[in-house]
């Protein structure tokens, strides 16, 4: 649970303790957020990778369609570095287009997701009452069946539109988060600070944008970083199975689905997007879990003591 | 304790029956049976398109069609495929395939992961520890196609090392299995081995990781040093008194985690070759059949529903609070 922020707790100190040199909260959150290795190289990873996929292409020789019928199913080499699939395609160009839409998917779906579980999620715990069981029943109700099943049978029709797509992911995706925002939003309520506004005379809008939202952010940015990796995951799935992106073009999991057919016989195929994929996530992961440690520093148990 | 009990299986068959109904129209809207019929060439006439057409029940309102749908499956019939095969039959058997895969992963995996988490908990800061930390944060990054590929090229190495075929990966069973019991026995497990901990590989990873930052939670609380000081040895004090009550808010994962293990299932099963519920579904989606999708949507959700009545009774057999109520 992170500490609430009014207006000026935040540089609040006793007298004869400078202010200035007081470090602000986003300069603690920076700096223990910068501290952790592994969440600041992946940061910087997903980075890279982002722009590539988008800044290589045009560079390269070959584009993501071309067909070079005088290299089929090749090993990576000098001419192919990831090698070529059964139709000639040059992989690399290939993993590159993939991941351009993974990750725009990816990240789209997350910040939908995420906002839709914040409004619902402080809603939900604010008002209480009919507003907070209706909610909740709905969050019962589409987490009673497995929403990859029901976003299968819906996305058939949207013939691979990458906006169906990421409506949809979205649209499933956001129910346990919710959950845990309405949970603290419900905590919050109780608290002085919001009685005291309350007491005033502000709206109860205004006390949900200025005073809740402010102090489940960290759970929200947590979140929203946590659920990029799951919505990759959730698009390459669909992908995989062939209801997500539709060929001609290509998503990693269209990638990975045309090399599990000859997975023992031409691995590279498989490999290499299967190997990008994992790296992604991975990153996402990392850096979701080190802004939950820059922000929410009582979430995980951060003992140094050696027994 | 059976009034709360009683009360969440109420709660869960009026969430199964609105879900149902809603899958039932999702599906019944956007499928279009009569595609693979109109698409053949030459086309079929226009009466033979009408027959199927009525007999698929296409002609009346999606409530009326549900209420039949319904009116079946209260007496075990889940209606007809559009190629005519009366679900229920091909379902219970594809079901029996499936729970064989869920059931042994789900357990596997739990057991597993709790025992490694809890282990990794102890020995924080270990060399062990580390490594089960990132080993496990990699599982969880990788989807379930990629594992099950990434078991296959490894199995396949195994195998020409040994020079036995002793890891299969396609099918459930070797249709040249001979010899007795015994042998068909271990055929079984052959192709059982790869599926099974491919989904168990992701559960492993999921609790192992949760199951740690309970447990070190729980270890840093005064109870665990009372334990100690009352002279109870580490083992005891860690095992009686810590992994118990570390172990609480696993039944609430064990119940988020089970429609993950499922959607787990539909990827293992399709790669693998087992004939089970994924498989079929993709195939009813493939196929735009509403019967075939409502009823494994059903299972799922029963399935689920079972996991949650499960989690609750582990909750309640854990944590004597609730017990009280």
């Amino acid at each position: 649970m992170s500490e609430p922020v009014t207006t000026d707790t935040a540089t609040t100190a006793k007298s004869g303790v400078d202010v200035a040199r007081f470090a602000s909260r986003s300069a603690l959150v920076r700096r223990r957020f910068l501290r952790n290795k592994p969440a600041v190289i992946s940061l910087l990873l997903l980075v890279v990778l982002f722009i590539a996929c988008y800044a290589l292409p045009p560079v390269l020789p070959y584009s993501y369609t071309d067909l070079d019928f005088y290299a089929l199913q090749q090993p990576p080499n000098a001419d192919h570095w990831f090698g070529t699939n059964a139709l000639g395609q040059d992989l690399l160009a290939q993993t590159l287009r993939g991941m351009q839409k993974s990750m725009l998917i990816g990240v789209c779906v997350a910040f939908i997701s995420t906002i839709i579980a914040a409004t619902v999620g402080t809603i939900a715990g604010y008002f209480g009452g009919w507003r907070d069981r209706t909610l909740m029943w709905i969050v019962d109700l589409m987490l009673v069946v497995p929403s990859f099943l029901l976003i299968t049978i819906v996305v058939q029709r949207t013939k691979g539109d990458i906006i169906w797509l990421i409506v949809l992911l979205a649209a499933f995706s956001w129910m346990i988060s919710s959950r845990i925002v309405r949970g603290m939003t419900m905590s919050l309520r109780e608290r002085e600070f919001v009685a005291a506004a309350r007491y005033m005379g502000v709206s109860n809008w205004r006390v949900i944008v200025r005073h809740i939202v402010p102090n489940v952010a960290s759970i929200i940015i947590i979140d929203t970083a946590l659920n990029v990796g799951l919505a990759i995951l959730a698009e390459t799935g669909l992908s995989f199975l062939g209801f997500g992106i539709q060929p001609p073009d290509v998503s990693l999991g269209t990638l990975i689905a045309d090399g599990t057919k000859s997975v023992t016989t031409f691995p590279w195929v498989f490999l290499f997007p299967a190997s990008i994929l994992v790296l992604i996530i991975l990153c996402a992961n990392l850096v979701g879990d080190g802004l939950r440690d820059a922000l929410d520093p009582g979430a995980r148990p951060l003992r140094r003591r050696r027994k | 304790m059976t009034r709360f009990l009683a009360g969440r299986l109420l709660n869960y068959i009026v969430l199964l029956a609105v879900a149902s109904f809603l899958t039932f129209s999702l599906a019944s809207r956007q499928f279009e049976p009569l595609d693979s019929l109109l698409q053949r060439n030459p086309r079929p006439p226009q009466a033979v398109i009408e027959a199927k057409a009525a007999e698929l029940g296409l002609d009346k309102p999606i409530p009326v069609r549900y209420g039949h749908w319904v009116a079946g499956v209260v007496h075990g019939d889940f209606g007809k495929t559009i190629g005519g095969q009366p679900v229920s039959d091909e379902l219970w058997r594809r079901i029996g395939v499936s729970l064989r895969l869920l059931i042994i992963g789900s357990v596997v995996g739990t057991v597993i992961g709790v025992v490694v988490g809890a282990w990794g908990a102890i020995r924080q800061y270990h060399l062990s520890d580390r490594v089960i930390t990132v080993l496990s944060l990699l599982v969880i990054s990788t989807p379930v196609f990629v594992i099950a590929n990434l078991l296959i090229l490894a199995a396949l190495r195994v195998n020409s090392v040994l020079g036995v075929q002793l890891f299969e990966y396609t099918g459930e069973t070797s249709p040249d299995a001979i010899g007795g019991a015994w042998n068909q026995f271990v055929d079984r497990v052959q192709h059982l081995v790869l599926p099974t901990f491919t989904l168990a590989l992701g559960a492993i990873a999921g609790y192992s990781r949760y199951q740690r930052n309970a447990m070190l939670d729980v270890l840093g609380q005064d109870f665990i040093r009372t334990a100690r000081a009352k002279g109870l040895t580490r083992r005891r004090a860690l095992f009686k008194h810590g992994l118990r009550t570390a172990l609480i808010p696993m039944a609430t994962l064990f119940a988020y985690s089970v429609a993950g293990l499922f959607t787990g299932a539909v990827f293992t099963e399709k790669i693998f070759g087992w004939h089970g519920v994924g498989e079929w579904f993709i195939q009813g989606v493939a196929t735009q059949d509403t019967n075939i999708v409502t009823a494994i949507t059903l299972f799922s959700g029963v399935t689920i529903l079972l996991a949650g009545l499960l989690s609750d009774v582990i909750y309640a057999a854990l944590d004597p609070r609730v017990r009280v109520r």
